[in-house]
């Protein structure tokens, strides 16, 4: 069975730090991880490997740091990786990064299963892994906590809704998102990371796929950002000490101010 | 689309480096330079004093004028309506203030049709219905075949649809098929009186930054939005909508199957929850979760849970809030034993009101907080508890 998997670099952290001094946005020193997610998306690409066999490959799009990330997907067991870089990719919103990672997708049929995480840190759409299905022409299922079997030709899982879970059943080849409930992510063996340190990692370009060039990047992305800021945190809650009686009977007024006693 | 330098007219002065929100210049020799982390935002554009950057855009633009009406994807599950749904009515009933074009919804599903009654009677224009047995149960297949084919049908102006997991698990595949935009989760929408643009407000980087988002050359403008931003929409004295039942030409054989559904013992819809009590590391073991449910129960509150307490195995993974969790705003939500890693905060500091109960004065949940208590949950809960109980009786 071949499984592939799409991960996407993310800075570590979300707190956008300012220098108190210069006032100036810290650039240095933030890291780039794995999508949180994507990790969950990757063990369980490995876990499907190991029950029935077949290749697994990691895809990522973006720039060339990104490669990082795949090493680690390496490190973790996954076969191989594909990093789509291009200047031509840039600026790209969910509907045109599907297209391309669509795009080098069909330079790697066969497969069976595509896996991406539920959503990202930063853009937090969760709308690239639906939109790969549609330009695949594959079914799709979001949100899935747990994969009870594959077998016959088909996928059945498990997906977390607000407030139930749902059994389903997909023909394959067909594309999941995952929650963080499927599994527990493995850290690298030692093995893995030395291997991960030699692996070769083909860059793909625009030329290396398929899919016409004016859907990809800024000039295939319908949507644009015109606008961004950061909101201020509001600090105008008090923060009282007190002996706990006194602290109950507090928070029992503000609940009853709220009509909630 | 590029963005250029002018190297004429660019003294060095750096007010874009600064500017800039995804550290998309880095500075080579005396001159900035873009790299691929740059999403076109402008903010360098407005600072710089010389006018040195400049966008060249060379798209051409399509006739959008064939594209009227402001549609909602009208949500329901087992038979009823969700509130989202009256919500979403209300922002396109505001949009229309500005837009002036109709407003309908549209509605998926079978024997649904006194749902349809339902939004007449809040002020909705016109509801497209299409009640077919294959819609019963929400998949993401039919759905999406069936509201694309509306669209291409009707060509409305603007869609949107509740940034619920519904929402969100199929409005993707919608926009993809009719190969327009779609922004996911926003916080605010609503029309600029001169462009008559969609405006799109959304939070990125767990809620660190604010970004506004437009889809000017592609038709339908779509987007999904987060409950409880507005207000629902109100009843109206005489209903004058109409609706009007939608036939299908697709066949709806969907080849994803669902093969049951299990209602998981006290999960709750956070999202829905009016009040949220959650538990974090500071509750020290799982049975001491019983003392949150507790003070739920009393107080008709849904109870969340910090990863710490998620992780632990102290509580199931559906009542995580936070970034790898579930994101909420309820009126209330109170925080017990939870630090308020950036993580936590990302998923509940829009909340209405937050109160905090932590024995260390220094957790970073204060600074979100409303109201903040330093003290031993241990001792305070307990103290409440009895206070409403004795009150109750
Ligand atoms: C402030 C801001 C706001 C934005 N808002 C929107 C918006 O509302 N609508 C919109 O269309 N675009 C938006 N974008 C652009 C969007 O972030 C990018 O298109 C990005 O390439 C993918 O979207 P995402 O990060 O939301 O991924 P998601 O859709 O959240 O990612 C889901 C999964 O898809 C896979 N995946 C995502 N990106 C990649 C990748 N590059 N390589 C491999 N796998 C990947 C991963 O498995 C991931 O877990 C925004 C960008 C910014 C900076
Ligand atoms: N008995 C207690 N009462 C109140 N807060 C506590 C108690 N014990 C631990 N804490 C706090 O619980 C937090 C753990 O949070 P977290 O790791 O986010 O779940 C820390 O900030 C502790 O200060």
């Amino acid at each position: 069975m071949n499984i592939i998997v799409c991960i996407k670099q993310v800075p570590e952290t979300t707190e956008v730090k300012i220098d108190p001094v210069t006032k100036r946005i810290v650039r240095e020193g933030v890291k780039g991880i794995i999508n949180p997610y994507d990790s969950y998306a990757l063990e369980e690409a490995i876990r499907l490997k190991e029950r029935f066999g077949g290749q697994t490959t990691v895809i990522s799009m973006g720039p060339p740091q990104a490669e990082s990330a795949l090493r680690e997907a390496l490190a973790m067991g996954i076969d191989r990786a594909i990093l789509l870089s291009d200047r031509l990719f840039a600026g790209s919103d969910t509907l045109a990064t599907s297209y391309i990672l669509a795009s080098a997708i069909r330079k790697l049929v066969p497969f069976e299963i595509i896996i991406c995480g539920r959503e990202t840190l930063d853009g937090s759409t969760g709308q690239v892994g639906p939109e790969i299905a549609f330009h695949l022409g594959i079914p799709y299922a979001t949100f899935v906590s747990g994969i009870n079997q594959v077998a016959d030709g088909q996928l059945e899982c498990v997906r977390l809704m607000e407030d139930h879970y749902e059994t389903l059943a997909l023909p394959l080849p067909s594309l999941i998102t995952v929650v963080k409930e499927i599994n527990e992510p493995r850290l690298p063996s030692l093995r893995g990371l030395l291997r991960a340190k030699k692996a070769e990692i083909p860059v793909w370009g625009a030329s290396n796929i398929s899919g016409k060039i004016e859907f990809f990047g800024q000039e295939g992305s319908p949507t644009r950002v015109v606008e961004c800021w950061h909101p201020e945190i509001k600090a105008e809650g008090k923060v009282v000490k007190g002996e706990p009686e006194q602290l109950a009977q507090i928070l029992y007024e503000t609940l009853k101010e709220k009509g909630l006693v | 689309m590029i963005l250029r330098l002018l190297k004429d007219k660019c003294t060095g002065c750096q007010q874009c480096l600064d500017a800039c929100p995804f550290n998309a210049i880095d500075w080579k020799e005396r001159f900035p330079e873009i790299n691929e982390n740059c999403r076109f935002c402008r903010k360098c554009i407005q600072v710089c004093p010389e006018g040195a950057l400049v966008l060249e855009e060379t798209e051409k633009k399509i006739d959008t004028s064939g594209y009227r009406g402001i549609w909602f994807f009208a949500e329901q599950r087992q038979g009823k309506l969700s509130s989202v749904s009256r919500e979403l009515l209300q922002v396109c009933l505001q949009m229309r203030e500005t837009l002036k074009e109709e407003v309908a919804g549209v509605l998926l599903g079978y024997q649904v049709k006194k749902l349809a009654d339902q939004l007449l009677a809040h002020g909705c224009e016109k509801v497209y219905l299409v009640d077919r047995p294959e819609l019963e149960n929400f998949l993401e297949e039919p759905y999406a075949l069936v509201l694309a084919e509306l669209i291409r049908r009707y060509r409305p102006n603007i869609v949107v649809a509740a940034a619920t997991m519904m929402g969100r698990a199929f409005f993707p595949s919608v926009a993809a098929r009719i190969g327009t935009g779609l922004t996911a989760d926003c916080t605010q929408l609503h029309i600029d009186p001169e462009s008559k643009l969609l405006v799109q407000t959304r939070p990125t980087f767990g809620g660190n930054l604010m970004a506004q988002i437009i889809c000017r050359y592609h038709r339908p403008q779509m987007a999904t939005l987060r409950p409880k931003m507005v207000e629902e929409a109100r009843s109206v004295q005489q209903p004058k909508g109409q609706v009007i039942t939608e036939t299908v030409s697709t066949q709806l054989p969907s080849v994803v199957k669902l093969l049951a559904q299990k209602r998981a013992e006290n999960l709750v819809d956070l999202q829905e929850a009016e009040v949220i009590i959650s538990g974090g590391r500071g509750l020290g073991d799982g049975k001491n979760f019983d003392l949150i449910r507790e003070l739920a129960t009393l107080v008709g509150a849904a109870v969340g849970a910090s990863r710490a307490a998620v992780d632990s195995g102290w509580i199931p993974y559906p009542h995580q809030v936070g970034q790898t969790g579930r994101t909420v705003k309820p009126k209330i939500y109170l925080a017990c034993g939870i630090s308020g890693a950036i993580q936590h905060l990302a998923g509940m500091r829009t909340s209405d009101f937050i109160i905090a109960i932590n024995k260390d004065p220094d957790a970073p949940i204060f600074k979100v907080a409303h109201l903040g208590l330093v003290g031993d949950l241990f001792q305070i809960i307990p103290f409440l508890i009895r206070k409403i109980k004795e009150n109750k009786s």
